[in-house]
């Protein structure tokens, strides 16, 4: 990867130098896409409706009104354990740092939804698949409580595979403290979302995305708290066709509404002008 | 089964045992030999027992004849009466709870449970709780606030049941209300570990004002052994992934994710359950007498410090 990327870096600038980056593939039905349509059509495939996953900062333009958005994310993990399996986590840390240009697995700022006041925190599959570390929680705590504190509504767009085995039980204590900072928002009245993405499983599920006041989830995504690897162990059996899928999840009554990405914003848009006390009545966003 | 590291003292026991016999029927004075082996028992036990790693341990927290959940609130608390179901769906034998009185307190209890052997064990799940397990949990925790007792949870899980039937009725869903529920409460919670702490299965009933760890129990995000099989992947390698976790009680204590260690006999709680819960009802009621004077509000507000400030990370 790392290669694949510091030759495409060495090649001379010509004519056809874009050329094999002017087209992708769809990852399910096999389309060729333009990618600058396929950007614009916001990585759902065109041709098989397709949700691929979304890089945090393209989600964070989806979402957000222009021009708002407002980092408050940044703190820096650290290796409270000093851990090492087959790398140490500290090298793993550094690697997904340069790979991804973010300190950890979330990007949150302020910024306005649909006009409502927001805080926004997106988590990045991209680093450590997305995984719950000490930072992770901490950001997300101090997410609801700036909400809170600002009179402003919580979003925040899970993908992640659950918490962070290399910070182990430390990671498993965030579980505890995000859901504790929700709180914050249910003591001033202040609505909370979730929009659980591909995938979102394990502690991440298990805790906040779990209990936001209306949850939406993406076609197709996998969503669950078990992987779909642990189960078939356990189990011994093929899992059923769409299990663990957000389908799955709306037909079992765990999600508010499996949305179209294109789509997810008026929709997110409707729920935030409703629930939010700070908003008046008003029809058709 | 004794445990692999366990067979040299038990060995050494039986010699003992033995000697002893031989010198009972035959009249020989083998006093000499006996105090020698003994001897060597004893600094063999040392070596073993002084030096556990977190792989034995670990092993420890799984031995058979550990007192489970039942076991505590029958020897350690009085008139233990259960109550079932999780008013929705069904009642799920992993998870026990119910009425009790320790030293004269009235408490609401809750717990993990295991099976004492194979039959119960299939029927427990192995400890392995379904989205009902936790439903009836969180029906007791309600319980616990409006008459206002104080919540003690004993966790004993390798994680909450990883299968279909769980997903469908929204294992996630059940794990993150009980976490929001336990956190909730505005009268005193007590949990305590007192073999496996395997996850978010475990933490559903672990949101408490203090918890306890029995020393050679273990609490993490992850089994060792699907640590290894995901990092090294190799479940074999689960040795190897119990040291990097961290988990032992003095690893936690350390961290701050446990506020304090309930001895065990030497050997383990299974050499001597019975002192093993005795320790573990000292050690309840000590905790508890801590916690008194704090009001309903305080103790929400206590317990919401106490998971607030866990974790490792630096300003930007």
């Amino acid at each position: 990867m790392a290669l694949e990327r510091l030759f495409r870096r060495k090649r001379p600038s010509g004519e056809n130098r874009d050329v094999p980056e002017l087209w992708t593939k769809c990852e399910a039905c096999g389309a060729q896409l333009y990618k600058k349509e396929f950007r614009e059509n916001l990585y759902v495939c065109p041709k098989c409706g397709h949700h691929h996953r979304v890089p945090a900062v393209e989600r964070v333009e989806m979402l957000a009104d222009a021009g708002t958005f407002q980092e408050i994310t940044g703190l820096k993990p650290l290796d409270p354990l000093g851990f090492v399996d087959t790398k140490p986590y500290a090298e793993r840390l550094r690697a997904y740092q340069e790979e991804t240009g973010r300190k950890d697995a979330i990007l949150g700022g302020t910024c306005t939804i649909g006009g409502v006041p927001a805080v926004l925190l997106v988590m990045d599959y991209a680093f450590a698949g997305g995984s719950m570390g000490s930072v992770v929680g901490e950001e997300i705590a101090r997410g609801a409580e700036r909400a809170a504190a600002e009179g402003r509504a919580l979003v925040i767009v899970a993908a992640s595979g659950g918490a962070r085995m290399q910070e182990a039980a430390l990671s498993l204590m965030q579980m505890a403290k995000t859901v504790m900072s929700l709180d914050r928002l249910w003591e001033r009245r202040l609505p909370y979302v979730s929009v659980l993405t591909d995938p979102t499983t394990g502690g991440v599920t298990a805790s906040f995305a779990a209990l936001a006041d209306v949850i939406f989830a993406e076609p197709g995504a996998l969503i669950g708290f078990a992987g779909p690897r642990v189960i078939r162990q356990t189990i011994r059996q093929e899992l059923p066709e769409g299990f663990q899928r957000a389908e799955f999840l709306l037909k079992h009554g765990m999600v508010d509404r499996v949305t179209d990405r294109r789509r997810l914003k008026a929709e997110l848009v409707q729920v935030l002008r409703h629930l939010h006390p700070g908003v008046p009545y008003a029809l058709g966003v | 089964m004794p445990l692999e590291f366990e067979k040299p003292i038990l060995e050494l026991e039986k010699r003992i045992a033995e000697l002893r016999e031989t010198a009972r029927t035959t009249g020989v004075d083998l006093e000499a030999e006996i105090r020698l082996l003994e001897e060597r028992l004893a600094r063999l036990k040392e070596e073993v027992y002084g030096s556990l790693t977190a792989w034995q341990r670990v092993q420890l927290a799984r031995a058979p004849g550990r007192p489970t959940t039942l076991d505590v609130l029958e020897k350690a608390f009085q008139d233990f009466l259960e109550l079932h179901g999780d008013r929705a769906y069904a009642d799920d034998p992993a998870i026990v709870g119910g009425l009790a009185y320790l030293e004269g307190q009235k408490v609401v209890v809750v717990g993990h449970q295991k099976g004492r052997d194979t039959k119960e064990n299939l029927h427990r799940n192995f400890g392995m709780p379904h989205p009902e397990g936790y439903r009836k949990a969180m029906r007791l925790m309600d319980l616990a606030d409006r008459f206002g007792y104080p919540f003690l949870s004993f966790i004993d899980t390798p994680g909450a049941y990883p299968g279909v039937s769980a997903e469908e009725r929204g294992q996630a869903w059940v794990i993150a209300q009980s976490i929001q529920r336990m956190s909730r409460l505005r009268v005193p919670a007590i949990a305590l570990i007192l073999g496996e702490g395997g996850s978010g299965g475990a933490l559903a009933i672990g949101v408490a004002n203090r918890v306890l760890i029995m020393e050679n129990a273990w609490y993490s995000v992850i089994s060792p052994e699907s640590c290894a099989a995901i990092l090294w992947r190799e479940a074999k390698e689960a040795p190897k992934a119990a040291e990097a976790l961290k988990l032992t009680a003095k690893d936690l204590l350390a961290q701050g994710v446990v506020d304090a260690i309930v001895p065990e006999p030497e050997g383990g709680a299974h050499k001597d359950p019975l002192k093993a819960i005795q320790n573990i009802k000292e050690a309840l009621l000590k905790t508890l007498e801590g916690l008194k004077g704090l009001s309903p509000e305080e103790l929400y507000r206590d317990r919401y410090r106490r998971f607030r400030t866990l974790g490792a990370y630096a300003e930007s």
